[in-house]
Parts: structure tokens; sequence; C-alpha cells
């Protein structure tokens, strides 16, 4: 007999290897040396917590965000496929659980039936909504595609490069990026115990779906005449949805494992037949997301009397140019580090706590490790949410039809550091290098007389702040590289009304 | 009562006790050797890094040229060719098989109008020529300011070059290595390796404001040459370019004064700050050709401290008169 190889199980999994491929390549992409442009962060647009969540901060759906419609529209009528078929968090989790499952026996039905600790997920979004209304967008911490958008620019990307390089001219590094990869280990490992972990217990974007597919029309249908109750349709259940009983079609990510394995062939995907079992709705207790929402509202009081980047502007968050203003930068970004890969030199970092808790993993500027390059705009073209406006060269620089070059910080020397200031020696490597035309960086020449008495005449360097820029470059080029004797601070951005220092400019 | 614990260790034969002896006695030598290779004074083992010099890239210098060509026109490839044709021609400098390097000066990510990069038609039709002298291959480096990617794809030139039959080489961490250049001021410092892969190396500057050094040439071109933290090199600028001239002698050096940069330079970015000069100067003599190209700039060699420097070292020659100059409309 001819074995069918067209089953759903086998359509889903070439969407599945089709996708996790795409999103690879998509995040390789993400470079200037990838393809002389920039690529559309197209996952982080299609996964619908970011769409719902940065709606709720900002009541706004930021322009590809739009393609998570399809995902929202497709769920109601097909239910939660999304997490099988094309969420490379989904995928990759799958993939690692399968290898774990073959390395050990496992009791597969111990394993894929459902527990009460599935439940955790919708707690999880639930609290990281009501953050949302209230302001702070958290949902880069757990949304599934900003995880592994970040975790692959931080730690997958960099550490291939580390074992086989040709992806970097420069091994890139990324502040507190040890925290960033463990994370990412720790959510494939915990694989090892239970299938599945992230997606049937973290994750929020598969609770929002699982929301959303309440009551779909076409679901995993179980025959109640047909079926000998054998279970071994839990065999390779991905989602842990008890298709043996009641299935829980909130948690069934239609992996469409339990159709080939059943012996009946009791089980198909479609409308409902006359001997189909009843369904089991979403195992939410009432109460328990009431007390969510409301922890989340307590917090909410507690989070705004603190001193963040917001509330008064931080020296050292240094934002990307294009960035909105603080308080809406941390309406819209979801952390998802795509600004992070594409930088050509590395300047842009994951915040620890500078910019506050809520502005864990947001982009800021390490001018020690790069600096903002003149004539790039790529950060402010893959950002998803908006949190980077699109920007072009014109407008970055103030060339017409733009009027003012858009300012990121302002540099000041330390001149007890400055070895012109300091130590009588000619150095000016940041006249050198400023970008800007007149350079913002201008010089002196001086005569001094040194200790032994004989007179030395060097070039001392001043700033003009109502040309700087803040791009870094002398801040990075400085020789005094420990601690740079010129360096740029926020003060004077472009995007703050507030956080100004020149009266008239 | 007896203990519940009451499993009771096999009896052991002689076999037995003889190879576990031996064994441990094994284990024991080996502790002593291991200890006794590697004992050590020196609390880290250190390798010993192979130290490279450069090699002379210049070929037999010939009388019966001109020492320096200066062609004007338009096009910039009928310019490198007749420039270097009066000079005898790249036959002179590249014989069939030779590995040829280019050093452009592509520092920055800027346009090839804004004259910071040397002119990407310039490269394109020394590239030719090299090939038609038959090189086995025609590379173009440079350890640029700005990102690599972006300076190189902006200037124009990884265009020009693969269109020409050349090939870009980036210059990754790991394509550094130490190499002594037995300055006054510069001695040891990462060099890209390419310099030790070649037989040939070109050296295509282009004419630049700067101002600390006053002006940006061939000499000072060859700081991209360098890795590592060369923002010290500043601090005796006109001691570092003499050194860096003494150390790397390429075999030719072709300046592009196509478009010159005249003031806020060397990173320019105003079109205002460019002036067109359309010329090509080809030559050995690196001070020569300097002292020539300081007109585009308003200066004399006396002004420039490093063209004297390195005119005292040997280098070239700075005294224009004494020279045999041939100038040419192309």
């Amino acid at each position: 007999m001819k074995k069918n190889i067209l089953t759903l199980r086998n359509i889903r999994r070439v969407y599945a290897v089709f996708f996790l491929v795409l999103f690879i390549i998509l995040v390789g992409l993400t470079s200037f040396k990838g393809l002389k442009g920039y690529e559309v962060p197209l996952f982080l647009e299609l996964d619908p917590l970011v769409a719902v969540a940065s709606f709720l901060t900002s009541w706004t759906i930021y322009k590809g965000l739009a393609l998570s419609l399809i995902i929202i529209i497709a769920t109601l009528f097909f239910g939660r496929f999304f997490c099988s078929w094309v969420c490379p968090m989904g995928i990759i989790n799958q993939a690692v659980s399968s290898f774990f499952n073959k390395m050990r026996p496992v009791d597969a039905f111990k394993m894929n039936s459902y527990r009460p600790v599935y439940r955790l997920k919708y707690y999880i979004l639930a609290a990281l909504l009501v953050l949302s209304i209230f302001g702070p967008l958290q949902i880069g911490l757990f949304g599934p595609i900003a995880f592994i958008t970040r975790s692959f620019a931080v730690s997958v990307f960099p550490a291939f490069n580390y074992w086989h390089g040709g992806l970097y001219l420069k091994q890139p590094l990324f502040h507190g990026g040890m925290l960033l990869s463990l994370l990412f280990i720790a959510a494939l490992f915990a694989n090892r115990f239970l299938n599945r972990f992230w997606c049937r217990i973290i994750c929020p974007s598969g609770a929002l779906l699982g929301l959303l597919s309440f009551k779909p029309f076409l679901r995993i249908r179980r025959d109640v005449e047909k079926c000998t109750d054998c279970q071994k349709c839990l065999q390779h259940c991905h989602g842990g949805c008890d298709p043996h009983t009641a299935l829980r079609v909130s948690e069934c990510h239609l992996c469409m494992n339990c159709i080939e394995d059943c012996p009946e062939g009791a089980v198909h995907y479609g409308l409902r037949d006359i001997a189909s079992s009843v369904h089991a709705p979403v195992d939410v207790n009432r109460r328990r997301l009431i007390e969510t929402a409301v922890a989340g509202a307590v917090i909410f009081p507690m989070m705004r009397s603190v001193i963040t980047s917001k509330t008064s502007p931080r020296y050292n968050v240094i934002r990307p140019p294009g960035s909105t203003s603080e308080g809406d930068f941390l309406r819209r970004c979801i952390k998802c580090g795509e600004c992070m890969k594409v930088c050509p030199t590395n300047v842009i970092q994951p915040a620890l706590f500078e910019a506050g808790f809520e502005g864990l993993w947001t982009p800021i500027l390490l001018n020690k490790i790069g600096y903002c390059e003149y004539n790039c705009v790529l950060c402010s073209r893959v950002c998803p949410t908006g949190a980077i406006l699109p920007l072009t060269i014109e407008k970055k620089l103030g060339k017409p039809p733009a009027q003012k070059p858009l300012k990121i910080g302002i540099a000041f020397y330390d001149r007890g550091r400055c070895l012109p200031w300091a130590m009588n020696t000619d150095c000016i490597v940041c006249e050198e290098v400023c970008p800007t035309s007149p350079k913002a960086i201008w010089f002196q020449t001086v005569e001094m007389q040194l200790r032994d008495g004989t007179t030395k005449i060097f070039k001392r360097p001043y700033i003009d702040p109502n040309l700087c820029i803040g791009c870094g470059i002398c801040e990075n080029k400085c020789p005094v590289h420990d601690q740079p004797a010129i360096r740029v601070t926020s003060i004077g951005e472009t995007r703050s009304l507030t956080n100004q220092m020149i009266l008239k400019s | 009562m007896p203990s519940k614990h009451n499993k009771k260790e096999p009896e052991l034969n002689r076999r037995q006790f003889l190879l576990g002896t031996a064994a441990t006695c094994g284990l024991a030598a080996a502790a002593g050797v291991w200890g006794y290779i590697f004992y050590s004074k020196e609390p880290v083992r250190r390798q010993d890094t192979k130290i490279y010099t450069f090699k002379d890239y210049r070929t037999d210098d010939v009388k019966t040229y001109p020492q320096l060509a200066v062609a004007r026109g338009k096009d910039a490839g009928k310019m490198v060719r007749a420039a270097i044709d009066r000079i005898g021609g790249m036959g002179r400098f590249i014989k069939p098989g030779d590995r040829v390097l280019l050093k452009p000066n592509v520092a920055w990510d800027r346009q090839p109008e804004q004259a910071a990069n040397t002119n990407p038609l310039v490269v394109g039709a020394v590239v030719k020529l090299c090939l038609e002298a038959k090189a086995a291959f025609v590379w173009v480096t440079d350890v640029p300011v700005n990102d690599p990617y972006r300076s190189f794809a902006r200037s124009g030139i990884e265009e020009a070059v693969k269109k020409a039959g050349g090939a870009i080489k980036f210059t990754a961490e790991n394509n550094f290595v130490t190499t002594d250049l037995k300055g006054e001021a510069l001695k040891i410092w990462p060099v890209s390796m390419f310099y030790h892969q070649v037989d040939k190396v070109i050296n295509m500057p282009l004419v630049k404001h700067h101002s600390l050094s006053k002006c940006t040439m061939a000499m000072k071109n060859l700081y991209g040459v360098l890795g590592g933290q060369r923002n010290r090199l500043h601090q005796e600028i006109n001691t570092s370019i003499a050194d860096l001239a003494a150390a790397i002698r390429p075999t030719l050096t072709v300046m592009d004064a196509t478009r010159v940069l005249k003031r806020n330079g060397p990173t320019g970015g105003n079109l205002a700050d460019v002036s067109a000069e359309n010329t090509v100067i080809a030559g050995v003599d690196q001070v020569a050709i300097e002292t020539y190209s300081l007109r585009f700039l308003d200066l004399k060699a006396e002004e420039v401290p490093y063209i004297l420097m390195a005119e005292k070292r040997g280098i070239g020659i700075s005294d224009l008169k004494s020279l045999n100059i041939a100038e040419m409309d192309v």
C-alpha cells in the first residue's frame, strides 16, 4: 500500500521548516552587509501580542503591525496554528523537545496531558496587558518573537561568529550579553523537563492566541464511537491539549500529530461530526485572573514613583537616532534587538538598569564600543514598532528639506584627562574624526612653557554645542580610552523638549 | 542486630591486587611527570608570536624615465594610463604572476563627490592596468576609520574594483599580524597581513586637508596599514608619518588629485570644500609626489614637517627643480 505523504502533519512540518529558515535568514540579513540596505522584521510584525499590547500603550496599530491581523483573523477561524506552524520560538522549542525525548524514555501520556500550571501563561498575559494600559510596554520580556529575535541578535549570531567567523569583521560585544544568553539556553533546556515548556506555560502570545481560538469553526475532533481510549493521540501532542478526552481548543497548536497517530482514524480536523466529542473551554480561574489584573494595577503606581529616564533624563541613556521622546519610546520599544543586530558599529547595546527597570534591554548607545555612523539610518529602518521612527539621511543630517541635523546628545571635554589640556600634548583625534561640516570640534593653537623651560606649540580642542550631533565618534576614537576625555551625554537630544541646556541655538 | 547496609566488599585476588597497584603507581608516576614537564617560574605560559617585517616592494630604479608623470584631463581612466605609461608603463612595476595589493584611501563612509576617499574611477583604472600586466591577482584593502563595509560600498570603490576584476579584502580582527616598523615612534604594531602576502604594493592616496598634519596624501595614507590603537599616532604625527614612509616602500604611488578636499579634512562632507583639479600623478618617489601635490592645498614643503623629515631619512627628494617631471594633458 502506498503511504500518503501529503498528510496534514507533513504539510505542517514543511511550513515549520520554511518559517524557521525564513526567520533565521531575515535576522541574518538584518545588517548592512546583508542587503546593502535593511530588512523588514516580518515576524515581529506578525506577532499579535506586539500589535495588541502596543495598541494598548499608544492607541495605534503602527504600520507593519497590521500584518498581525492576518494571524488574528486566521486564528479566529482555524485555531491556534501560529504556535506550531509559524512561530520560530515554538518550532525551535519543539525541535529541542523532540531531541530530549529521543535521548531518554518518556511517559508520553504523563508528558503530554494537560496540567493546571498551563494556566500561568494567561496570568502573565493579563499582567502584561494591564501594565500596557498604564504605560510601560513590557511584553518584550516574554513575547516569543521579541525573545528569540533578541537572543539571535545578541547571543546566537555572535556565538556562531566566534566559532566559525564570517558574519562580522569584528566580534560583536553586548552589555550584559551573558544574561541574555543564559536565559535563552534556560528556555531551551526547560524542554528537558516538560515538552514545549515555554509555549505551554510562559508564552503570553500563545495565551492571547488561545483566547482568540476559543470557538474556531475548524478544530481537531474525536469521534467518540470510533475511539477505543488507547490514548495514542497523546504520543506526539505539541500543546498538551488532551485530545483523548474533551479537547482543550485553546491549548491545541494544530500540530495534527493526533490525526496520524490514531490507529482507529477517529480524529480529524474540520467541522463537527455527529459523533464528535465535546471540547473544554479555556481553563482560567476567573478569580485568579482578576487578582492578577488588580496586581498589575497596583504595581503601576509603584512603578511610577521611581526615578527613571522618563522622570528625569539620564546622561547615559542615549537613544538611537530617530527615537521618539523617552515616554513614547518606553511605550513602544519591545526590546527585540533588531537595531542592535543591524548597527554596523555595535554601538547599540541592550540597557540593564540605566533607564530604570522598565528600560531593561531597551537600546542605548555605548560609545566605548562603537559610535553612531554619520551616514547611517539602518536602526530607524528596522524598528518594527516605531520606537525609532524611520529616518532618511537628509532628515538625520539636516540637509534640505530638513532644517536642522538630528542630535542624539552633545559631547563634553574632560579637560583633566584630555591630552592637549592636561598634558600639553598634540592630539586632536576628535577633531580629525568629527563628521559634521563644518566640524563641531574646533581648536586653538597655543604656546606653552613646559616643565623643562622649553616652549611648545600645539592645538587644544573645543566643542561647539550647536554643531555637535552627539554621534560619539570622538569618544570612541579618543586615545585616553579607558574613560575617554571627551564624552557624549544625552542632553540636547532632539527628541526631548526638556532635556536641553542651551537657550538659543 | 546486623547492619541494614550489609552488602560486603568482594574479595581481592592476587591478579586484581597487582593490577590495581600497577594502575595506582602509573597514575602517581604520571602526576610526577606532569609536574616535571610543566614546572615553571612564570605564572602564565606565553607563546612567542612571529614578528614580521615589511619587504621592500620597489622594483629596480630605471633612470631613463621621468620621476613624476602628471596627467591632466577629464577621463580618469585615460589620465591614469597616460601617467603610468609615461614612467615606463605598468610592465615596469608589475611582472607577470605578481601578487598585487592596492592601498587607496577608503577611510570614510562618504560618497566619491565628497572627496574623502580615493576616486573609484582611478582605483578601477589601476586594477585594470595591473591585470593587463598579468598580475596573479589584485587585492584592494584599507583599514577604514568608519565601518569598513559602508566605507567601501559608499566610496564606490567596491563596485569599481569588482567591475575591473579585482577583489576587496576586508581586514577582520584575525587578519592583523604583529610587525616591526623599526621607526622612532612606531615600533611593533598590528598590521594587516595582506601586506605580507603580496609582492607589490601600489599606494593610491588622494589630496586632502588635515588639521594636525596640514595635509594627508601618500605617506599619511599608510596609516591605513595599521590596526590597533592608531589614534595615539597623533601625538607624534610627523615622526609617525615619516616612520611609516620609511617602513613601507610601495612599488608605485598613484596620486588622485581629480577632486581635492581643501578644507574640513580629512572627513569633509561639504561639496563647497571640494575643488576639481582633474589631475593624476604617478611616480615612485613619495616625497616628490607629495611636494608636487602641495600646490593644490596652497602649501609649501617647508610648512609640512613630515615631508622634510622623510627627505632627511632618504625616502625622496622635495626639491622639484632637480627632478624630471613630465606633464601632459589628456
